[in-house]
């Protein structure tokens, strides 16, 4: 009782204080809500003083442009492009990075002006939701097209024939493994002896995995995951999860089959050591460094991660061998979004990025196997060597590995029923036990529920 | 004080005659009544009316645009087929008819039920016996207050970080010493139940001293001559916590509840952290995933945006439900205490 009269006495003393103060907040709350949305995404006020632009490059994981411990490539454009300044934004998970643009460009804001696109996401960029939304470097920036792998230049062509998105590296696949885990399960460890176990097939992968268990020392399996072999498996065969028409046709696919049948077998004779790749806890990283695994399905942007996760310790005790039959996992594209305010400078800088010349530089530094033909045969790529590897001829293996690619086709929903497949179906056979059959039906479901065709 | 209230309000009076109604006095700054300044009495009236709504308006400005809007237009969505950057086509209740037949719906609804008994339900207990071991009289008691409220401050994304590191099932220090026990590892991630009882660990851990505080401010208000009177006769310490203690906070114990219950219904960040990359599916089988995360997969996964909305407002009449429920038993419970007071009056009467 007493209070509240004492407050309302108060309150009027200070009447005329507080009509200010609320004219004030009522005002604040106004602007605040309509500036409060809008507005700071753009580069401003760069281009008032002598032609100066900023170009914004946004890309994902290691592209191996920037100055610090990439192959300093935007030191040595803005060198005869004295004009152009270029910030490179990077996000480290890729599937972030395309959920946020996927937002920004729909709202057509906060866009860099040149963005990386990663091939599994490539068909729902070129797909008709947001095909429009991407200058067309075919004809704009100068681009040789015709100097990239044909299959690449047309994962990234739209329906009516424009080309979005100029190819930077590829991901053709080899099986690396361990020398020392080989050597006490009595196995070959020469390369080329090795790749003979398996050659051609990948029962035969299988095959040397049941014969690795026989004497492996304890508490090491053949290979890491099981959703890993599905990816090598897939990676490899002319159809994936789409038809001819790139519709999505995963239930009546040959190579879906053949990896879902090959990752199964593997979990049924307990040659993997049921990690997830990439997992978030670092436990498929802590099996690198504690030898838990013999062998890992090996695009050519995994050599790094094995340096990285194994570690000084383990060097030398790595190798890579061909793989069962060629295959391509990874790669990606840098792509020009319309709406930019520099496109034209942009689609420059992206075609100078990924010409053969800066193709070759970027694999003497970061080891990404070049997407264009003449650098992909070049002397430089050739007798590539990694030295962490006991010298293994990288570029040779690798560009074998390209040259027996056959590029499957791709639908927009790939990357999607590729996670239902491996982190739904497989892993929860591989972890949990779930009979293959009802992992299958699960999965089905999964694609029915989630996928809003 | 009511009255006075109520006359100040009306405004109808002439502004001189409420001044002896709301107890002001003659020192109060009100001015005389004079029939020049008819506009001031208006500006007056206006203050008094008008005032007390701008002081407001910030509130429900900010609620209109960041709450109501996306309500209306989630529901708005909900009815349709949309797609990140695309248009909407109307579909009707088709997402809703969908979600009733669809076992992942189905699964997120019993998921979230489960650990939210399992996190809730030991977390308000533990509230409760914390709040009554820190009402006694105890050395450091401030120090310990302050203590319990410390898991609280922390971030989600901090704490489940490092119990999902305690929790791992290779490498994690809680296997590690059911090793040293004898026991096998227990898949702390990939099993259903294992899982769904790591996560509730992690809420328990984060909430129960939020709620002990609460309680103990609600302890703190129960005058002391109920528990005098208590001992007087006899009753036990446990007793006193029985028979005076609970009835006395009851209403603060369905306060914690209800709020309690509204936070369990939206899980999220703890599951998808838990799950590390498989957490947005709250693991390979969806042992795990509650109904935030099928919302936030169905939206930023796999960009149906309209199925996302629709189970949004399925949350949504879930909670109002729940808290309909939680209303009557309140009521019901306020009725019997009336009637027992009133009960205990007449005998005291007679």
């Amino acid at each position: 009782m007493r209070t509240s009269s004492s407050r309302q006495g108060r309150g009027r003393g200070h009447r005329t204080v507080s009509k200010a103060v609320a004219a004030v907040a009522v005002i604040a709350t106004g602007t605040a809500l309509l500036t409060g949305c809008g507005g700071d995404d753009n580069g401003k006020g760069d281009d008032a003083a002598g032609g100066q632009i900023t170009l914004r490059i946004g890309t994902f994981g290691s592209f191996g442009y920037d100055d610090a411990t990439g192959a300093k490539l935007y030191a040595e454009y803005t060198k005869t492009h004295p004009n152009i300044k270029i910030v490179e934004s990077n996000v480290a998970d890729g599937q972030k990075y395309w959920d946020t643009l996927k937002l920004r460009l729909s709202r057509n804001s906060g866009l860099s002006d040149i963005q990386a696109l990663e091939v599994g996401y490539i068909a729902e960029a070129t797909g008709p939701a947001m095909a429009g939304k991407w200058a067309d470097l075919g004809t704009t920036g100068g681009a040789d097209v015709g100097a990239f792998l044909d299959w690449k230049v047309k994962q990234a062509t739209t329906g009516d024939g424009k080309v979005i998105g100029l190819g930077t590296d590829i991901g053709p696949m080899a099986i690396c493994y361990n020398k020392d885990l080989f050597a006490a399960a009595k196995l070959p460890t020469d390369r080329t002896e090795v790749a003979k176990l398996w050659a051609g097939d990948w029962a035969k992968f299988i095959a040397t995995g049941e014969t690795y268990k026989k004497n492996a020392p304890a508490g090491t399996a053949f290979h890491d995951s099981a959703s890993g072999l599905f990816n090598a498996v897939i990676s490899s065969e002319p159809m994936q999860y789409a038809n001819a028409k790139g519709e999505l046709d995963y239930q009546n696919s040959p190579g879906v089959k053949k990896a879902w049948d090959t990752a199964v077998a593997a979990t049924k004779g307990e040659l993997t050591a049921k990690l997830r790749q990439f997992d978030e806890k670092g436990t498929w990283n802590a099996a690198f460094k504690n030898s838990k695994f013999a062998t890992v399905a090996c695009p050519s942007w995994m050599t790094g991660i094995i340096k990285d996760q194994a570690g000084p310790e383990n060097q030398g005790k790595w190798d890579i061998a061909a793989p069962p039959v060629a295959g391509n996992w990874g790669g990606s594209f840098l792509a020009v979004p319309k709406s930019g305010k520099h496109a034209k400078e942009a689609a420059e800088l992206a075609a100078w990025l990924t010409a053969p010349a800066q193709h070759a530089k970027v694999f003497g530094v970061n080891g990404n196997i070049p997407s264009s033909k003449d650098t992909l045969a070049s002397p430089a790529v050739q007798d590539a060597k990694l030295p962490y590897f006991g010298d293994t001829p990288v570029g040779k293996i690798y560009s074998q590995a390209a040259a027996g690619i056959t590029p499957a086709p791709i639908s927009r929903w790939d990357g999607q029923v590729k996670t239902f497949l491996t982190d739904n179906g497989i892993l929860d056979i591989e972890q949990r036990g779930t009979d293959p059959a009802k992992a299958w039906e699960n999965v089905k479901k999964l694609v029915d529920d989630k996928i809003d065709q | 004080m009511a009255t006075s209230v109520r006359a100040t309000g009306g405004g109808s009076a002439p502004p001189a005659a409420q001044a002896p109604g709301s107890g002001a006095g003659p020192d109060s700054p009100g001015p005389r009544p004079s029939g020049r300044s008819g506009w001031r009495s208006t500006l007056y009236r206006l203050d008094l009316k008008a005032v007390p709504y701008v002081f407001i308006a910030p509130f429900f400005l900010t609620f209109a645009a960041f709450g109501l809007f996306p309500l209306i237009y989630t529901g708005w969505l909900s009815l349709h087929r949309v797609e990140l950057g695309g248009s909407a086509q109307w579909k009707g209740t088709e997402n809703y008819s969908s979600l009733a037949t669809s076992e992942f719906f189905w699964n997120a609804l019993a998921n979230t039920f489960t650990i939210g008994v399992i996190s809730t339900v030991p977390q308000l207990l533990m509230a409760l016996g914390l709040a009554h071991l820190l009402n006694y009289k105890l050395r450091g008691r401030g120090f310990f207050r302050v203590a319990i409220l410390a898991p609280y401050a922390t971030s989600i994304a901090a704490a489940t970080l490092v119990f999902a590191q305690l929790f791992n099932t290779d490498y994690g220090l809680i296997n590690t010493v059911l090793g040293w026990a004898g026991f096998d590892p227990i898949a702390w991630e990939s099993s259903k139940w294992p899982a769904q009882i790591a996560i509730s660990t992690i809420v328990t851990w984060r909430w129960t001293g939020y709620n002990a505080l609460i309680y103990l401010a609600a302890m703190q208000a129960v005058p002391q001559d109920l528990y005098e009177a208590a001992a007087l006769d006899g009753a036990t310490r446990w007793r006193q916590f029985l028979s005076v203690t609970i009835p006395s906070i009851r209403p603060t114990i369905l306060f914690t509840i209800i709020v309690s219950t509204i936070g369990a219904s939206q899980l999220f960040g703890e599951p998808m952290l838990f799950g590390g990359s498989v957490g947005i599916s709250g693991g390979s089988g969806n042992q795990f995933q509650t109904l935030s995360l099928l919302m936030y997969e169905k939206g930023w996964v796999t960009g149906a945006l309209g199925q996302a909305s629709a189970i949004a407002w399925v949350m949504l009449l879930l909670l109002l439900l729940i808290g309909g429920l939680q209303t009557l038993v309140s009521r019901s419970n306020r009725n019997r205490n009336r009637n027992r007071a009133g009960r205990i009056r007449t005998k005291a009467g007679s």
